[in-house]
């Protein structure tokens, strides 16, 4: 059984195909980054996986079950996380608030019990509060962990919300782009966190990335795209060096 | 200054931060239960009225402070606790029984109200509430068989387990238990995981979703719990005015307690029931103004309803966090003192959200 698969994904917004036909597998365990300049439709394919948008064609099957006809809240339950390029924190609440809500799918009392707050309440919250308290520490927040979001340098914020994906201590890990917005040494940081999430934490990290020193340090495989397709696949250096994926970036070497 | 070490993490699990909370809830709630003792008849009378507002106002907190969803029909779960009240006693039912009806009864059509939620956002929720405040007060006047039409109800004292709860105090003490009870069954919900997702949804619904939030059944709880509440108060008020008719559950109610939330600052359970206050005693505010005011203006008709705009438009472009941030201020400017710093609450430019996906 496969353990991550996209097969022939499409979607069109009226005349637009902004993905065509797009398969590829991710192994349990790696880090497979998605590439291609702007417009490729990278975000997209990870807004087709969270089934934000419905996707027009083809499936999503995630260790053997298919996403299609599910509800986004559903793949959160089957252990999908994501993080968002342009960071979608919860603004007016505390770091660690924004951490417990990762815990959400792991929550186990009900309604009536939360509302007289009943031992069964403590105790669970006492064990979520332990499971961040884990992610804190990997990520070293200790210092925000009272702080709103709300005013928080941009470079934290990023590290925050990948630390509320972590928290749902999920199997499959969305990264859209880590890096964007960092200065090159948080991005060093994020490369360290990305080995660590994957060979410490046993995680495997699907992610859409524009910095190629960060797919290199990381990724064990990379799909480039252009135009919505599915140009070139295999290690990073072969990728980079595929005639297909200059071409997207650089242009054709013929004078016009 | 205060500093607070933690060695444990049920020190934030506990309700009471610290030993200086305990103190001061433990003054105010001994002042509460002596209010027999201190208060005048007419000063319980506002205290009755305090209680049952910040019971409603905490139902609309619930819903608008801290799962982000406006709504300008609460006039009409008030109307549906304040009937269901009514009839059952005229019915003859017991008030134990009656009470968790009216919340039960308005938390159904609370739901009903959600539904339409799910789709709506903002403005177009409002809209969409507003006109379902419109309907309930409608059906209220033209259902003259069972709520009376325009002649309205009238009530009987409470009774409850055989002792008659007629007296100005007794009441009085009913009122402030459901009201603790209300503040501390909300204060529970939030510090488990249904309120963070609550929150969740107020602030990014994109993220709650992708996280394992189910954002319909949230958004419809968190409208029947606000029902649920905003029924009791209304119960509790038919008691307290013991005559209910449709011109007491108007829209201009409906904005009133919006008003409420507001004013008492949006996202916090003191704001609550700071605003209840606040808009309790306004009135009374504004009465004894006006023997200073000249003939016209303290003669003028919509001179409360003026005051009223002009201080929600003040709190609105001031003091966005009404004044339970206002409250925090002053109280930070004591911890703090002598550090206290001019900007120190300078509001900062958000960064970018992502695009909207929904």
């Amino acid at each position: 059984m496969k353990f991550f698969s996209v097969e022939n994904l499409g979607i069109r917004f009226g005349g637009v195909v902004a993905v065509d036909n797009v398969s590829f597998d991710v192994q349990r365990g790696e880090v497979y980054t998605i590439i291609g300049p702007n417009g490729a439709g990278k975000t997209t394919i990870f807004n087709l996986i969270g089934l934000i948008y419905p996707a027009s064609s083809g499936r999503i099957v995630f260790q053997g079950r298919d996403l299609t006809g599910r509800k986004p809240h559903q793949v959160a339950e089957l252990g999908i996380a994501r993080t968002f390029q342009n960071i979608e924190l919860f603004e007016h609440a505390t770091v660690l608030q924004n951490l417990l809500i990762g815990r959400h799918r792991h929550r186990s009392t009900a309604l009536w019990q939360e509302l007289a707050f009943t031992p069964a309440v403590r105790h669970a919250e006492r064990a979520q509060r332990e499971a961040v308290e884990k992610v804190i520490d990997f990520l070293d927040l200790q210092h925000y962990r009272d702080t709103m979001v709300a005013g928080l340098p941009y470079g934290v914020r990023k590290v925050i919300e990948l630390g509320r994906a972590l928290a749902t201590e999920p199997r499959l890990l969305l990264l859209d782009e880590p890096s964007s917005g960092l200065n090159p040494e948080e991005t060093n940081e994020m490369a360290f966190w990305i080995e660590d999430i994957q060979k410490g934490l046993g995680i495997t990290v699907l992610m859409v990335e524009h910095d190629m020193s960060l797919v290199q340090r990381v990724s064990d495989r990379v799909l480039a795209l252009n135009e919505g397709r599915a140009i070139a696949e295999g290690t990073p250096a072969e990728v980079q060096a595929h005639p297909a994926v200059i071409e997207a970036y650089l242009g054709s070497k013929e004078p016009a | 200054m205060r500093f607070i070490f933690k060695t444990a993490y049920d020190q934030d699990l506990r309700l009471f931060r610290h030993g200086g909370q305990v103190f001061w809830y433990g003054l105010l709630a001994v002042a509460l239960l002596a209010a027999p003792w201190w208060a005048s008849e007419y000063m319980m009378t506002q205290l009755h009225f305090i209680g049952i507002y910040s019971i409603v106002g905490l139902g609309l907190m619930l819903l608008v402070g801290f799962t982000g969803q406006i709504s300008l029909g609460h006039a009409a779960f008030l109307a549906v606790g304040a009937y269901t009240e009514a009839l059952m006693q005229a019915a003859g039912w017991p008030f134990w029984l009656s009470l968790p009806c009216a919340a039960l009864l308005s938390a159904a059509v609370g739901i009903v109200v959600g539904l339409p939620a799910l789709r709506l956002k903002g403005i177009y929720l409002a809209i969409a509430t507003l006109a379902f405040g419109v309907i309930v007060e409608e059906i209220i006047t033209r259902w003259d068989g069972l709520t009376g039409g325009n002649s309205g109800k009238h009530l009987k004292p409470i009774e409850l387990f055989g002792m008659k709860l007629d007296g100005d105090a007794d009441f009085y003490y009913l009122v402030l238990a459901l009201t603790t009870l209300a503040c501390i069954v909300l204060a529970n919900l939030l510090r488990s995981s249904t309120g963070r997702a609550f929150v969740a949804i107020r602030d990014s619904e994109i993220s709650a979703a992708c996280l394992g939030v189910n954002l319909a059944m949230y958004k419809t709880m968190a409208f029947a719990l606000s029902a649920a509440l905003t029924g009791v108060g209304g119960a509790l008020y038919a008691h307290k005015v013991t005559f209910i008719s449709p011109e007491q559950f108007t829209l201009l109610v409906s904005i009133e307690l919006v008003t409420i939330v507001i004013l008492g600052g949006v996202g916090s359970l003191h704001g609550a029931v700071f605003g209840a206050a606040f808009i309790i005693v306004l009135p009374q505010l504004i009465s004894l103004a006006k023997d200073y005011l000249p003939a016209g203006v303290a003669g003028a008709a919509g001179l409360q309803a003026t005051v009223f705009g002009i201080v929600l438009i003040g709190f609105i472009i001031f003091e966005p966090l009404g004044l339970y941030g206002r409250w925090l201020k002053i109280r930070i400017w004591f911890e703090l003192f002598p550090f206290y710093r001019k900007g120190m609450f300078r509001r900062q430019k958000t960064y970018m959200k992502s695009e909207r996906l929904r």
